[in-house]
């Protein structure tokens, strides 16, 4: 009951180099564990592949979220990258070694009281990354 | 001899390359993605070849033509993994072109500014997916994205899937899934036979007949399709229900204009449901470029695929949905012109005679699958509509409330809908709908005459970069 990889032995169009065992295996970090895909895969083909659904957080009502529109227009499947934060898992290819972890950012959190900036625990987009 | 600048390879970027090198210009032809094909001949990529591929898609010998031709072409640069974020508005010429090329998201990127003599805007469309109860549980997809999965990852997004929305394009992303393992529990389309009717064909289903004479997809699936995957009218998915992921779907009967019909709901389990009720072209590029929207809310174009720009063109799903025939004719075109022929040419001919033929053809499909307006009928207080900021209808209609309704300005800052990270690619047209039922006079409306009137297809970047990337010097190419 999970999304899936189709082996390249029961694929009708035949795709080279796929399934266990075969050549261009590659394996990802997710989360400290590992996962495995093939070469060319996105980091959201790995992660479906291997029956996950859904790996961000959200900030407002901590729900999760996975793919949702699949061609990079959505931004709901954002993951850290080998460091770098808000990457689209949808669009990203996944490198053999990469880590990847899950992605949280918890709204700042508004001192009460006026004249007190708010505080973040861990802010959006912080560390010089602009969305605009 | 011209400089032409294509952003978009797709079929309509594809077309506009050949053409205009056949004229004779000059041609750079840039995509965001590693991969040729745009959204309709996405394939597993160069790493994974597949012997095969051609089962998947329509026409797929028209596109491996058209990529060995251009790959092969000393005169043709193409670039790819270049984002274009930004054009200038200048005025009776193209401005220069913002682009950073590399990995998705990637850490310092490489700057490039292009100042062509001609620009071909063919960026293409995304799909526009309603809001329902429960559709930000994982295991909902948009209907493209559970194409775009099957095709370029050989990745079924589950194996009870139910396909719902409106469009023919629901058909082939049926056919996708069932040839990549899934079973189709269903397509609910939420048209009745007397729109479609009206709209296009006597039998809907004769969509796979046509489907059948391209020959593409395989005996076997189009078996599969026509005898085991019913295919529902005037029915829509109205709830998605599950704690921390979808686990059943809601439909319901929906009449002429998509209001749910009380009493006739039923629950179907699933593990995935994929949804989409037809497309949204994007704009943000033509608009930074200046180029003036049709009524509808398309780049408008006049009969050399011209913008309101001059020596600035627009080809595909930006300038309205025709499919990709309508977009590889109107590619064509836009090529030749863009490289200084003349749509009166005779080598055009064919080109401007399937244009007419495949435009009058996507206006009947809107006509007979456009989105109606009883559709909010299944919409809760609680219903996210803006996924990114988590806006409920509710909040949404509260602001509305709080500020007068006056513009799209004010709702969106009161409730912060489609204010966040996907800058309101998702929501915004609904924001818009919502906004424009709920005070047909405001300022940004449909029926506002202002020029600058603001629709959220309006973003001052088109593609969210990170600072260190707008600081950096760009080289001139
Ligand atoms: C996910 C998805 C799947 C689809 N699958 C099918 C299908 O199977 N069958 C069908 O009949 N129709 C399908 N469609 C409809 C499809 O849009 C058209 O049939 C056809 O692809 C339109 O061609 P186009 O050239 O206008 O645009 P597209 O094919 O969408 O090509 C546009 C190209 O522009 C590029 N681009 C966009 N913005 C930028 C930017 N800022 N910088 C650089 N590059 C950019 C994109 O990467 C893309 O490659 C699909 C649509 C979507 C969204
Ligand atoms: S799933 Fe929408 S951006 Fe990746």
């Amino acid at each position: 009951m999970s999304p899936f990889l189709l082996p390249a032995s029961s694929d009708p169009i035949r795709p080279a180099g796929g399934g266990a065992g075969g050549g261009g295996g590659i394996r990802i970090e997710v989360d400290g564990l590992a996962v495995d895909g093939l070469a060319g895969q996105t980091i959201a083909g790995v992660l479906l592949g291997s029956g996950t659904l859904a790996w961000r957080t959200t900030s407002k009502n901590a729900r999760p979220r996975g793919v949702f529109c699949g061609i990079g227009v959505c931004y709901d499947c954002l993951v850290v990258v080998n460091g770098q934060r808000d990457v689209r898992a949808c669009q990203r290819r996944a490198a053999d070694g990469d880590a990847v972890s899950t992605q949280y950012d918890v709204l700042p959190v508004v001192a009460e009281g006026p004249g007190d900036a708010p505080t973040a625990t861990s802010a959006p987009h912080a560390e010089g990354d602009a969305r605009a | 001899m011209p400089d032409v600048l294509i952003i978009g390879a797709g079929p309509a970027g594809l077309a506009a390359a050949r053409a205009a090198r056949r004229v004779g210009a000059a041609v750079t032809l840039l995509d965001a993605s590693d991969e040729l094909g745009g959204q309709y001949w996405r394939h597993l990529p160069a790493s994974r070849p597949a012997e095969r591929e051609n089962l998947l898609h329509h026409g797929w010998s028209t596109f491996t033509a058209l990529r060995a031709e251009l790959e092969a072409d000393t005169g043709c640069t193409i670039v790819r993994g270049a984002n274009v974020w930004a054009i200038e508005t200048r005025e009776g010429r193209p401005g220069a072109v913002f682009v950073v090329v590399g990995e998705p998201d990637g850490a310092n990127r490489e700057q490039r500014v292009f100042e062509p003599d001609a620009l071909v805007i063919a960026t293409g469309a995304y799909d526009r997916t309603l809001p329902f109860p429960g559709w930000e549980l994982p295991g909902v997809f948009t209907a493209g994205a559970a194409q775009a999965l099957a095709k370029g990852e050989r990745v079924a997004i589950g194996s009870r899937v139910l396909v719902a929305g409106a469009g023919p394009f629901l058909l082939p992303v049926a056919a996708s899934l069932a040839a990549t393992g899934s079973t189709v529990v269903g397509v609910y389309e939420a048209n009745r036979v007397k729109a479609l009717m009206a709209g296009w064909l006597p039998k809907p289903w004769q969509v796979l007949r046509a489907a059948k004479k391209g020959g593409e997809l395989g005996g076997y699936v189009l078996n599969h399709l026509q005898h085991r995957i019913p295919y529902r009218l005037g029915t829509a998915v109205v709830r998605a229900e599950g704690t921390d992921r979808v686990e059943s779907v809601t439909l319901a009967s929906v009449d002429a204009l998509w209001a749910p019909i009380p009493g006739t709901e039923r629950t179907v389990a699933v593990d995935a449901v994929c949804v989409g009720h037809g497309f949204t072209p994007r704009l943000e590029l033509a608009i930074a470029a200046g180029c003036a929207l049709d009524g509808d809310d398309f780049v408008g174009v006049d009969e050399q695929q011209q913008t309101s720009i001059p020596s600035v063109y627009a080809a595909g799903e930006i300038t309205g949905i025709g499919g990709v025939d309508a977009a590889l004719a109107e590619g064509e075109i836009a090529g030749h012109v863009a490289a200084g022929g003349s749509v009166l040419d005779a080598a055009l001919r064919p080109a401007v005679a399937h244009r007419r033929t495949y435009r009058s053809f996507g206006r009947r499909i809107e006509d007979a699958h456009g989105v109606r307006a009883g559709w909010r009928g299944w919409l809760t207080d609680d219903t996210v509509v803006c996924r990114c900021e988590e806006v409920t209808y509710g909040a949404l209609r509260g602001a509305a409330t709080a500020t007068g309704g006056e513009s799209l300005r004010s709702i969106k800052l009161a409730s912060r809908a489609g204010l966040g990270i996907c800058q309101g690619r998702v929501c915004g047209r609904t924001v818009e709908d919502v906004l424009d039922s709920l005070s047909p006079g405001h300022s940004d409306g449909p029926r506002s005459a202002a020029e600058d009137r603001v629709r959220t297809d309006r973003r001052p970047i088109a593609l969210p970069l990170r600072l260190g990337e707008l600081a950096d010097e760009p080289t001139l190419s």
